[in-house]
């Protein structure tokens, strides 16, 4: 349910608040995305997007949390 | 190979605003009209001229190979390519893919009342360039014309005769345990490409279809030497159907390492977007071969030598120890067998 | 491609799963809620790296799979109308009503599309004035911000000839019924990352308590799924069950407050039939009262008598982790993709489905490869 696919804002194309909408490259295909949801989104934040709506705009800090964590093991398995 | 054009594009009946009406398809004087002014002139050769029923043709030593496919795309035209040239690459790579070298083509166009008559002509002059640049012969032909509503434009039959030299037998029961799959370059671009134009799903892509004819590094195999066990082309059903159905055919299991089969980004963009697998999406222009896995290296080098072939790799293997079923292992280490698609593959998006 | 390719590399889920290794000494059952979760476990084969230990069951969060066979055989009666076009997402069209699907409608005549978004759909309707354009608007908390968002902007352009078919779903209900059943196994959840990126976790936290079970919100991704399982594992091992949020590059505790206010505008919650399960109070959305004229339901009255599902799939059971696809005397026998009983083996992300496609072999042929 609710494939959620990570995309770079690279254009504002719309600004009317409730159609407020970004060309948003996914790998090497763009597509015109709905982000009245988003309204903080800037180009250059990558987000969310579900059926055509960014619903969330990835925060790049807690994106590395894991391979922060994953180093630590890494330094653990090392001592061991 | 050189490519020579039937006649130059600026004098492309393009300007006409006729469409095709019923009466093209009456057998009288505007079929012969047709014809002779929009058809022909674009696969002009011997056998059109003699205007028989049939073409004779002469045929040199060896097994004749014969196939028949059918083509109906929307859209007509498409990132990469057309139907025309569909209808003669993909007859063409059947031929190819039984080891035979492709010589002649018919041509059944079904036309449906309305199209505009430069779109055939466009459709024409693409079926006339592929077939040059391939060194097949449209020999034969027939068109008929059903009513408005009744088609989607244009749909066209080509049927194809191949010549295959003293070679071994190129079939699915030649496969043998410890060949080598070998893939003939990136998957999913013809798919992707239809898919970025359909209403609904529809995004910005580069994506040019993959679509071209095959018969080359075929050639350049069998020319080398190569013991080329069994080859087959990517069609509808992409890389999986194909490794499935020559896993039920030959009896053999086959194992393919999913981080050896390259993915363009722009494909795996929209297979991520619209939730499909690119193992199952559409091709034109790839094929899969089978060989003693002692030639592999020399068979890499003269694929890689050409150009719809330059990204050739060693994707799997072929074992007698599992069933007859094709396992995928991936980047985590991790198997998944392959099967076929129950159908239509749709968009998982929910 | 970021933000994928990262989370699915072979070094950290390596080092992933051996912590889970180290972490786990006791057999534990987990469920993940999302069907997207269930479809990337069988895609990547996650089980095989798990410790023979930890057993995953799969939830409920499909919405193809959970919508109740009443609102199917609606939707196969409105899409068979001359005057509408139906758009729907994917994977629904092949969901079997009691006699047919949409794509028998579609092969009958009948204008049945498949759209990406509900705003193609509004779309549609723009573009086709004299025809009735109707969206089939599954899903849970994800999808509905977008289908209220439809509704909201139909309304707003006065495009009269657009309705939905509403079936949509709740999250947390669905987990307090599931962990109701005195047969419950399942010990801990991992919580659809995409449905907490709108609602946040916050309706979490006393669910959580009263539950009595560790909920780790998780993300899609390999690496995500398996770091669920981990921190999920680890509050069991340690007693404890509390929310955690895995998926923080995309969740906050308090989710899409646009989106919510969006939702919360055009939707009231309500009871909600689920397919196999029945009703579950509160688990579900209908239109507001203000949109109602966009309800197909109440567009194209249909005199609807609800008929009992006979197929003999056994989806509630499976849905609710009470059985596994394998159980089911029919998997892989009379029930396949390509002639399904019921919608968890039409769905890419219904668990027998993706038992079928992704490795597991229908158990008369001979024991399942993956479960080692």
């Amino acid at each position: 349910m609710c494939l959620g696919i990570p995309g770079l804002v690279e254009e504002i194309l719309n600004s009317e608040p409730l159609e407020r909408s970004a060309r948003v490259r996914f790998g090497g295909i763009s597509k015109e995305i709905n982000i009245a949801f988003v309204p903080t989104v800037a180009v250059g934040d990558y987000v969310i997007v579900h059926v055509g709506f960014a619903i969330s705009v990835i925060n790049e800090s807690e994106a590395k949390r894991v391979f922060r964590y994953l180093e630590e093991i890494g330094d653990l398995e090392d001592l061991g | 190979m050189n490519i020579e054009c039937p006649l130059p594009l600026d004098q492309l009946a393009t300007e006409s605003d006729e469409v095709i009406r019923l009466g093209h398809g009456s057998g009288g004087e505007l079929t012969q009209r047709l014809l002779r002014d929009f058809i022909f002139p674009y696969i002009d050769n011997y056998w059109i001229q003699q205007g028989h029923d049939s073409a004779k043709l002469p045929v040199d030593n060896g097994s004749l190979v014969f196939t028949t496919d059918s083509f109906v795309v929307s859209p007509l035209f498409f990132p990469g390519g057309d139907i025309g040239k569909l209808a003669v690459y993909g007859t063409v790579n059947d031929l190819a893919m039984s080891g035979a070298r492709p010589k002649y083509l018919s041509c059944g166009l079904i036309l449906e009342e309305g199209l505009p008559i430069k779109t055939l002509v466009r459709i024409m002059y693409s079926m006339g360039t592929a077939a040059a640049e391939v060194g097949v012969q449209l020999v034969t032909g027939d068109t008929k014309v059903v009513e408005r509503g009744k088609g989607d434009g244009i749909y066209i039959n080509t049927s194809g005769i191949g010549v295959l030299g003293a070679t071994r037998e190129i079939c699915p029961q030649q496969i043998v345990a410890s060949d080598v799959v070998i893939l003939s370059g990136d998957i999913g671009r013809h798919g992707m490409a239809v898919m970025a134009q359909r209403e609904g799903l529809e995004f910005e892509s580069p994506l040019l279809s993959d679509c071209a004819p095959l018969c080359d590094p075929v050639a350049a195999l069998l020319a080398a030497g190569i013991e080329v066990h069994c080859l087959r082309d990517l069609t509808r059903g992409g890389l999986a159907t194909a490794l499935v159905e020559l896993a039920e055919s030959s009896g053999m299991g086959i194992q393919v390492e999913e981080g050896c089969i390259p993915v363009s980004e722009p494909v795996q963009g929209a297979c991520e977007l619209l939730g499909l697998d690119p193992m199952y999406v559409a091709n034109e222009g790839r094929f899969i071969l089978f060989v003693p896995a002692q030639q592999q290296q020399q068979a890499l080098e003269i694929l890689t030598a050409i150009p719809v072939s330059i990204d050739s790799r060693v994707i799997g293997r072929v074992s007698s120890l599992a069933g007859a079923e094709v396992t995928l292992q991936n980047s985590l280490g991790c198997e998944r067998l392959l099967y076929r698609l129950p159908g239509e593959q749709l968009p998982r998006i929910c | 491609m970021k933000y994928l390719n990262e989370y699915r590399g072979r070094e950290g889920i390596r080092k992933i799963v051996a912590e889970l290794h180290r972490t786990t000494t006791r057999a534990w059952t987990l469920m993940e809620v999302c069907g997207g979760q269930t479809h990337a476990i069988a895609k990547y084969g996650l089980q095989q790296l798990l410790p023979p230990e930890i057993e995953l069951l799969h939830g409920p969060g499909c919405p193809v799979c959970v919508t109740s066979l009443d609102i199917i055989d609606q939707a196969i009666a409105i899409a068979s109308r001359p005057d509408v076009i139906f758009c729907s997402f994917g994977d629904m069209l092949r969901v079997p009503g009691t006699d047919r699907d949409l794509l028998a409608v579609k092969a009958a005549g009948g204008d049945v599309r498949t759209v990406y978004s509900p705003m193609n759909a509004l779309e549609l309707a723009r573009t086709h004035p004299d025809r009735q354009v109707v969206f089939f608007a599954i899903g849970f908390e994800t999808t509905a911000p977008a289908n209220a968002m439809a509704v909201y902007q139909a309304h707003r352009q006065d495009v009269t000839n657009f309705s939905l078919l509403v079936s949509q779903f709740l999250v947390p209900p669905a987990i307090d019924t599931i962990c109701a059943d005195a047969d419950s196994r399942v010990q801990g959840f991992l919580a659809a990352g995409h449905v907490c990126a709108i609602t946040g976790f916050e309706e979490y936290l006393p669910l959580a308590n009263k539950i009595r079970r560790p909920i780790v919100v998780t993300g899609f991704e390999p690496l995500d799924i398996l770091e669920g399982v981990l921190m999920c594992v680890r509050q069991l091992e340690q007693g404890k069950y509390e929310v955690q949020n895995q998926y923080a590059r995309a969740v906050s505790s308090e989710g899409n407050i646009p989106a919510r206010e969006m939702l919360q505008r055009v939707f009231e919650i309500s009871t909600q039939s689920w397919r196999g399960v029945g009703n579950i109070r509160s688990s579900g959305l209908l239109l507001r009262q203000e949109f109602a004229a966009f309800d197909a339901g109440q567009r194209f009255p249909m005199d609807f008598q609800v008929r009992e599902d006979t197929s003999g799939c056994i989806s509630g059971r499976i849905m609710q982790g009470l059985s596994k696809p394998d159980d089911c005397p029919h998997f892989g026998n009379k029930c396949r993709p390509q002639s399904p009983l019921g919608a968890p083996m039409v769905s890419t992300e219904g668990p027998c489905a993706a038992y079928y496609r992704y490795g597991t072999r229908p158990h008369h042929n001979q024991e399942p490869r993956h479960e080692h």
